[in-house]
Order: C-alpha cells, then structure tokens, then sequence
C-alpha cells in the first residue's frame, strides 16, 4: 500500500527557522537524519521516492479563469498555517507503519538537535501512473 | 548486435526457470545464492539464445551456467575464508567443489511445488513473498516486477534480498513438508496467487498494461500448480475463479475508463473461451463432490458468466452458493454479498434487514461496499432520498477513482430524476 508523507513546515516560522538559517552543524545533523531515513527505508524495500520543494517565497499560486488570462500570484495563500517543504511516497504493508515513520520523519533533529516535530500530513495513494500508462 | 529474445524463448525460460532453481538448490543448498545463479543463467540464455539458437537441452544448458556460477561464487568464498582462517586449515566440505552430475530422475514438478511452498512461506509478509514469487518461480526479473508494482527497482531488489534472508534465517529446508503442514503452506500459496491476480485484475483499470502482466502471471502459475496437484479441488477452485473474472475483463470499463458493474456489462464482449474453460473446470471439481471457499466464489462467478442476460441470471443459486460460503468464513464481506442475492430473490425490504445485522460490524461498518449496496437496495425499494444520501456516503469513503466517479454518477442521477 502506498503512502505519501507530506512534510508541513510552520509558515509563521519560515522567515527566521528554515534550515539555511541554522548553524551549520545543525543542518548537516538534518541532512544526515534524511540520508539515514531514506537509506534505511531503501533498505527496507519501502521507498519509492522523496523531493524536497522550494520554500514559500518561490511558490506561485496559479488558477484559470474563463474570461481573462491565467492568474498567477505569490502564494501561499494568506490563510496557510503550513508550507508544504518536501514528501516522500513510501510502499509499506500496513497504515501503521506508515503513521511509525511519519513520526520518525517528525522528529527530524532542528535547531540545536532538538526534534522538530512538524506536522507530517499522511495520504493513501489512490492510485499512479508511469510513464508507460499515460 | 544481439537480437532481442524472442516471445517464444521468454516463454521457454520462464517455464523452465522453477524447474532449473528447484535443481540448483537441491544440488547446492543455498538458496539466495542459487537464486542469483538462475537469474544470470536465464539472463545469459536471453542475450545468447536468439544468436546461437536455442540448445538441444535448453533445461540442462540453464543448470549448467547457473552450477558454473554457483562453484565460482563458493570457490572464491572459500578462497576468501581460507584466507581469513589460514591458521585453521579448514577444509571445505566436498561437496561444494565437486557436485554430483545432474540426477536425471529428479522430479521437476515437485522441485516448482517446493519453490512455491518457500517462496509463500507464512514467515514471510505477503509483499515479500509476492516478489520472490514473481521471482524465483514466475522468472520475472526484478525490473519487471519493481514495473508491475510501480516502485523504483532498487526498493524490490531489497525487498527480494530481504525476503531471501528471512528465508535463510528461519531455516526453513527445501524439502517436502509433511502432509499436514502441505496443506497449510498450499494454503499460503493460492493465497499469494490470489493477491497477484487481485492487484493486477483491481488495477487494470484503461490503459495500464503493466498491471495487467500480473493477472497473465497469477494465470500462469495457477495453471502450473493446477497442472502439479490436478486432484485438489482448492487449487482448481481458484484457477476457475481466475478464469471466469478475467473473462469479463473488457467488459468491466468503458470507453473513458469508468468502472461498469456487473449487471450492467455487456455480455457479449466478455471471452467466451475463458468462460467455457472456466465453467468446465468449476463442474469437473464440484462433481468430485469437493468443496472449499475459491470453489464456491468460482460457482458463484460461473452462475453469473452463464446468463447471457442479466434477466437470466440465477439468483436463487447464487443465494444458495453464498449460503454455502457464509458458513465457510467469517467473512462480513461474504453476508455482503448475500445480502445482495436475497434482494434479488426476497426483494429489497429482505436485502436491507439483513444488510442491518451488519451495521454494527467494524470491520464492515465504515466500508464503501456496504452504504454502496444499500444504496442500491434503497434505490430499488424506490426510496430515492436515502439511496442518494448512501451513494455519497460510499462516494465518500471508497479509495479508488473509477468507484467513486461511478458512486457519484448514481447519486446525481437519483437526485435528478427527483427535482
């Protein structure tokens, strides 16, 4: 059964407690967790894939419209409490092991090592497509 | 330049790869390693036979790349070990370095049973004993299998290594296991069989043809262990359930990949031959006066496949076959379904009554099949309002796309035919 895990970075704190702002040990400790995390999830024949995304000030919002040109505004939108900063899509045997490493993936080490603890939303997969089907 | 293999020498691999992994792990033991053999054998023959024509013995050409492999890795793991244990002088066992000459009487169709029975093994979680049967007994590589379940061939290379572990450490023999226990693993075995078709069969939804290998696959091995243990009625039992499923396959979506249910398909383009095929085995079993759980669902498929209308179909023996389920398995799913053939039989009022007793089940209480079918019952008892509320509902809770367009669909069209 595949799941996505949808990392939820707090927007509030964006400006001043993204990871290109931590001391630098701080980020390699980061780093070092998710290289661990997917080689361990590799090795477990879990993993299907993980893409970290540009953080909210490279973000558009992009809607069509009938009558005019596509509007293409900065997002997020005003009323987000979260910045969604990365996934990964993971193949496991049951939802529970789905919502373990979530939580795992949760208490990735922040600033000074001490576990972020952001909210990581988890999804089922409701289906996919390969290159080959479309 | 090597010409690409041809379907016929895939064909021929593919069948001969069980029979060629049963005698190298009989020979040599190890059965990870003899794994790996096989899968270089059968690579080699791909690359060498279409040039060089297929050999005379194409079974003993295979054995023989895949022992030549097998005594290079154990001499250089011995070379390795001496080296690590020079002190020791420990010799090797000599077997490792002179294996007997192929025992021409081993019997190749116990050796596909025996890797069946490892591969299905209940240590292992269906996932991974999916993939090392797609593997070692199917002779799929693990490109094509990593294809067919959409993940990156690197996570199903781990998953059959791990697999092959787990195998190793629980030492379970390549042996024939008691009869008692036979049952048991056979047991697994059509089990794994029916998750492959299901996943293939469940999925092929439109154009994905990758998913539908897995239900030729599923067929496939049926076929095989049908063809080793021809007397059990289980195994014939769900090669016929196979048979009889697939047949409505092109009828099951439609042009825009929708799903399509069964009373509404139409018949005339489901394959006969799969049907006539099907519906002789399902009878040959029966008559045997076996019985069993993929018995009776395959009864079930053939009362439904043999009315060429959906006016024609027999109801009350389909009651009577869910009857005959029910008291198998404690299934809430399986009441589900008779509920809905004593709806056909009794009228909708009876279907609900029953479908009642089974609110209170959770395993079943926030299931989409069960608001879908009431739904249906309300629909036809004519009471449109609550058909629409539990089409939503089911709408709501089912987790796959052509489902819930379909659930939909009903819902807005009740609600139209209302205003």
């Amino acid at each position: 059964m595949k799941y996505i895990l949808m990392m939820q970075f707090p927007l509030a704190s964006w400006r001043t407690q993204r990871l290109d702002l931590w001391p630098k040990q701080d980020q390699k400790a980061h780093l070092e967790f998710l290289k661990r995390f997917n080689q361990e999830l590799v090795a477990a024949g879990e993993f299907v894939r993980t893409e970290g995304l540009g953080g909210p000030e490279q973000m558009k919002i992009v809607r069509a419209s009938k009558s005019a040109a596509p509007a293409i505004t900065d997002g997020p939108f005003p009323e987000s409490k979260e910045v969604l900063a990365g996934y990964w899509v993971i193949d496991v045997e049951t939802p529970q092991r789905a919502y373990e490493l979530a939580a795992r993936a949760s208490a990735a080490p922040g600033r000074g090592g001490e576990p972020l603890d952001m909210p990581i939303e988890v999804h089922p997969v409701m289906f996919s497509k390969a290159c080959g089907d479309v | 330049m090597t010409a690409p293999p041809t379907k016929a020498d895939e064909h021929l691999l593919r069948e001969l790869a069980p029979q060629v992994l049963g005698a190298i792990v009989r020979r040599y033991g190890n059965f990870a390693a003899a794994e790996d053999a096989v899968q270089e054998a059968l690579l080699a023959a791909a690359m060498q036979w279409p040039d060089e024509g297929v050999p005379d013995n194409p079974r003993a050409w295979l054995i023989q790349v895949a022992a030549r492999r097998m005594t290079d890795q154990l001499r250089s793991e011995i070379a390795r070990r001496r080296r690590e244990t020079e002190a020791h002088r420990q010799e090797p066992p000599d077997a490792d370095l002179a294996p007997p000459p192929e025992d021409a009487e081993l019997a190749e169709h116990d050796d596909t049973l025996l890797l069946l029975f490892m591969c299905c093994h209940p240590v292992l979680t269906p996932a991974s004993a999916i993939a090392l049967t797609l593997r070692a007994v199917g002779g799929l590589t693990t490109a094509e299998i990593a294809n067919a379940y959409l993940v990156p061939e690197a996570t199903m290379a781990q998953r059959i290594s791990r697999a092959k572990q787990k195998i190793k450490d629980s030492g379970v023999p390549f042996a024939m296991p008691t009869e008692q226990e036979s049952e048991e693993r056979l047991v697994s075995v059509l089990h794994v069989l029916y998750l492959i078709f299901n996943e293939g069969y469940a999925s092929s939804i439109g154009e994905e043809l990758q998913r539908s290998d897995l239900v030729t696959e599923a067929l496939r091995l049926a076929r095989a262990v049908h063809g080793l243990l021809p007397d059990d009625g289980e195994v014939a039992g769900l090669l016929a359930l196979m048979l009889l499923t697939d047949a409505r396959c092109a009828a099951r979506t439609g042009a825009d990949g929708e799903l399509i249910p069964l009373v509404k398909q139409e018949r005339s383009l489901w394959d006969r031959a799969l049907i006539d095929e099907g519906v002789a085995l399902i009878s040959a079993t029966l008559s045997r006066g076996s019985i069993g759980a993929y018995q009776l669902q395959a009864a079930i498929a053939a009362v439904h496949d043999e009315a060429l209308r959906v006016e024609d179909t027999d109801w009350p023996q389909i009651l009577a076959l869910y009857g005959l389920l029910e008291r198998m398995s404690d299934n809430p799913m399986v009441t589900l379904n008779r509920a809905v053939a004593v709806a056909m039989v009794h009228g909708p009022r009876a279907g609900l009554e029953l479908l009642a007793t089974l609110a209170g089940d959770p395993r079943l209480r926030d299931h989409y099949r069960l608001a879908a079918v009431r739904a249906h019952m309300h629909e036809m008892a004519g009471d449109a309002d609550a058909a629409v509320a539990d089409y939503l509902a089911a709408a709501r809770r089912t987790a796959s796309v052509p489902e819930r367009d379909y659930l939909s669909t009903q819902a807005a069209r009740l609600a139209a035919t209302r205003r």
